[in-house]
């Protein structure tokens, strides 16, 4: 089985609002597969039915080799999950938390111990571990969230937004521990909002309104944008945006922090279009050059291709 | 159905109710206060009734009257007004609850072999209070009066009953009160107890993280009720404990069957309030549905208060669907009256009915399945 995961024509609706919208793709065993998106997207609707917490309206979905509508049981057996708002008992110590998942999960005996052991010392909470989980730093949890998630050793781990809300530092190290689990082979699925994080996936699939609008390697997600991009810095960018959008050549504008990033058909042509369109009213540039695509450029590049607007 | 599942479910649950005061707080104190606070405040004996005397005629009769008005603990002679106007105000200041006016005629009728008249004022806007003072005080004149008669001609009446109550022989309403009583607050507390736990893990988010492991549902269910089976038999105990020891109510019965019946009653609410928890999923709006849906049947339906073979033929039938009323019969019976399980297997057969519908609303209506 080198198919972790099989999705195919998966479809979630939510009344007349449709979360998921026909979405399909393959997860291979010990991949790191990303959703990237904005809120809304879809990507947590699509890991819900993954998990078994959500039925799928239409569509099939196998997960470690199970239906995730017809054997539920099994699926959960294979999986571990990590949801995205922190979901454990905050009115007890870390180490009850552990003992009550283990014993969901059925880890019990000389396993336990070993588990148990194995998740505070990969969590770092050995010093905390009669702590009320409510009273630890947010980092902290998370990191509790991963262990009580893997302590049963599942084949496929599935993460919603697991590093929301902390800092880069705890972000980073949180992804040193989720390297470790897919270098020893366990499947991870994971979804996310943060750019620099989506770079940290084997694979991504960029979703947007209900649908995946490109699956691919990120590098390769970026050198599939054929277009110039030309970043622009200039006092007001707010207002530059709109003052660039619908200029024939220019195909997208962006705001990214002070800089405006414009992807545009011509570079020579743009490079003197832009000063001279902004000029007229009023404003200065104080520099322009062309930058390589980041993955936000990637993502803003296909919703302008899938021809849509962003969800949120 | 697992072992560890269940039992990391019942632990869990134990944990967090030892750690939540408000839980606490509900478990063992609530209980206590109910038992204390009904067990005082209601009460059908009426004792001490406030009484003003106007004794018109002063004499070694009118006295013997008043005597007995005095001595038979019904009546507290507070005022001795000398004046009829006076006696009016005592009644209508709420003073007094009743005005014994004795006409100065008194003695000379009697003597004289006629009727003596004498007058009882009652304050009619406590009626329940004025229906019972003018039946007590009828009594005390009806017997003074006989003395009268057998005195002076040397009767004998006819009829003498002697009347002896059975299981309740001091006739205490407290006694007839505090083991139904025991019934009452235990199907409130119940239901109260289990309809938080559901809904928090919703509210909490706690429940999207178990719903993702393979834990059955009907091992959260009886998981997260075996703690609360725990508190309500102690919960009881303690209530019998109070019983026995405060208000001094006799035991007749067999324990162990007390105990046992005990046991599937509480099953019986502590899943029903689960399953108003399950099906709700807001803990405001469970603890709501919680006192309603118990707390006016178990007070009104149950037998408690009102004598159920005394209702419209329409409400008794629906007292047939409170759990209540089945409990409050196991408790009356087995303290006031020692009866065995000949009596009360009916009792018993209603609830474990009641024990095997509230454990499946709850497991049915408990999904794991977001929406």
């Amino acid at each position: 089985m080198s198919d972790a995961v099989r999705v195919s024509q998966l479809t979630r609706k939510f009344g007349d609002f449709t979360a998921v919208d026909d979405v399909s793709f393959d997860v291979q065993q010990g991949e790191i597969f990303g959703f990237l998106g904005p809120n809304g997207a879809g990507k947590t609707t699509t890991i819900k039915m993954l998990t078994g917490l959500l039925r799928p309206t239409s569509g099939k979905a196998r997960v470690a080799g199970f239906d995730v509508t017809t054997e539920i049981d099994r699926v959960k057996r294979n999986i571990g999950y990590m949801s995205q708002l922190f979901s454990l008992y905050p009115d007890l110590t870390v180490l009850e938390n552990i003992q009550l998942f283990a014993g969901l999960y059925n880890v019990e005996g000389d396993r336990l111990e070993r588990r148990k052991e194995w998740v505070l010392e990969m969590a770092r909470l050995d010093d905390y571990k009669d702590r009320l989980t409510g009273e630890l730093a947010l980092g902290y949890k998370q990191r509790l969230a991963l262990g009580c998630a893997v302590l049963h050793e599942p084949p496929i781990l599935f993460l919603d937004e697991p590093t929301s809300g902390v800092d880069p530092i705890s972000r980073r190290s949180f992804w040193d521990l989720i390297y470790g689990f897919a270098e020893a082979g366990t499947t991870v699925i994971v979804s996310t909002h943060y750019m620099e994080e989506a770079e940290y996936c084997h694979r991504l699939a960029v979703m947007n309104r209900g649908s995946i609008i490109a699956l691919d390697r990120p590098d390769s997600l970026k050198a599939a944008i054929s277009e110039p991009i030309l970043e622009v810095t200039t006092g007001d960018a707010p207002r530059v945006v709109e003052l660039l959008r619908g200029e024939t050549g220019i195909l997208e504008v962006t705001m990214f922090g002070r800089a405006v990033h414009a992807i545009v058909e011509d570079q020579a042509v743009a490079e003197r279009q832009i000063p001279r369109a902004l000029a007229a009213a009023g404003h200065s540039v104080e520099s322009i050059r062309p930058i390589e695509p980041s993955l936000e450029d990637v993502f803003v590049s296909c919703v302008r291709r899938s021809g849509g607007t962003v969800a949120g | 159905m697992n072992p560890a599942r269940l039992w990391a479910m019942a632990r869990k649950e134990a944990i967090q109710l030892r750690r939540d005061p408000r839980s606490l707080a509900m478990a063992f104190l609530l209980p206590v206060a109910l038992l204390l606070f009904f067990g005082y405040a209601i009460s059908y004996d009426i004792n001490n009734i406030e009484l003003a005397v106007l004794d018109g005629s002063n004499s070694e009769r009118s006295r013997a009257l008043v005597d007995a008005f005095e001595s038979s603990g019904y009546f507290d002679i507070i005022e001795r007004p000398a004046r009829y106007d006076d006696a009016d105000d005592l009644l209508q200041s709420g003073k007094v609850r009743v005005v014994l006016v004795i006409p100065p005629s008194f003695d000379r009728d009697l003597s004289a072999g006629r009727e003596a008249a004498i007058q009882l004022l009652l304050d009619g806007s406590d009626a329940n209070t004025a229906t019972i003072a003018q039946n007590y005080a009828a009594a005390i004149i009806i017997r003074y009066s006989s003395d009268v008669l057998l005195k002076a001609r040397r009767f004998v009446l006819p009829v003498q009953a002697e009347t002896r109550v059975w299981y309740n022989e001091t006739l205490e309403s407290r006694n007839m009160i505090v083991p139904g009583l025991v019934a009452v607050i235990m199907s409130i507390i119940a239901a109260m107890l289990t309809a938080l736990t559901i809904a928090r893990e919703w509210e909490r988010g706690s429940m999207e993280q178990l719903a993702a492991t393979p834990v059955h549902r009907l091992e959260v269910v009886i998981g997260k009720l075996l703690p609360y089976v725990g508190i309500g038999l102690f919960d009881v105990a303690l209530a019998i404990v109070a019983g026995l020891l405060i208000f001094g109510v006799p035991l007749r019965g067999n324990i162990l069957l007390l105990t046992g019946l005990t046991l599937l009653f509480l099953i019986g609410a502590l899943s029903f309030g689960m399953f108003i928890s399950a099906a709700v999923k807001s803990q405001v709006l469970a603890s709501q549905f919680a006192v309603i849906s118990t707390f006016l049947p178990a007070i009104l339906l149950s037998g408690f208060i009102f004598s159920i073979s005394t209702m419209p033929v329409a409400l008794q039938v629906i007292t047939y669907a409170v759990p209540a009323r089945y409990y409050v019969s196991v408790t009356k019976g087995i303290f006031l009256k020692g009866v065995g399980p000949g009596v009360l297997w009916v009792q018993g057969l209603a609830m474990i009915i009641f024990a095997a519908a509230g454990l499946t609303l709850a497991i049915r209506s408990f999904r794991k399945e977001l929406e």
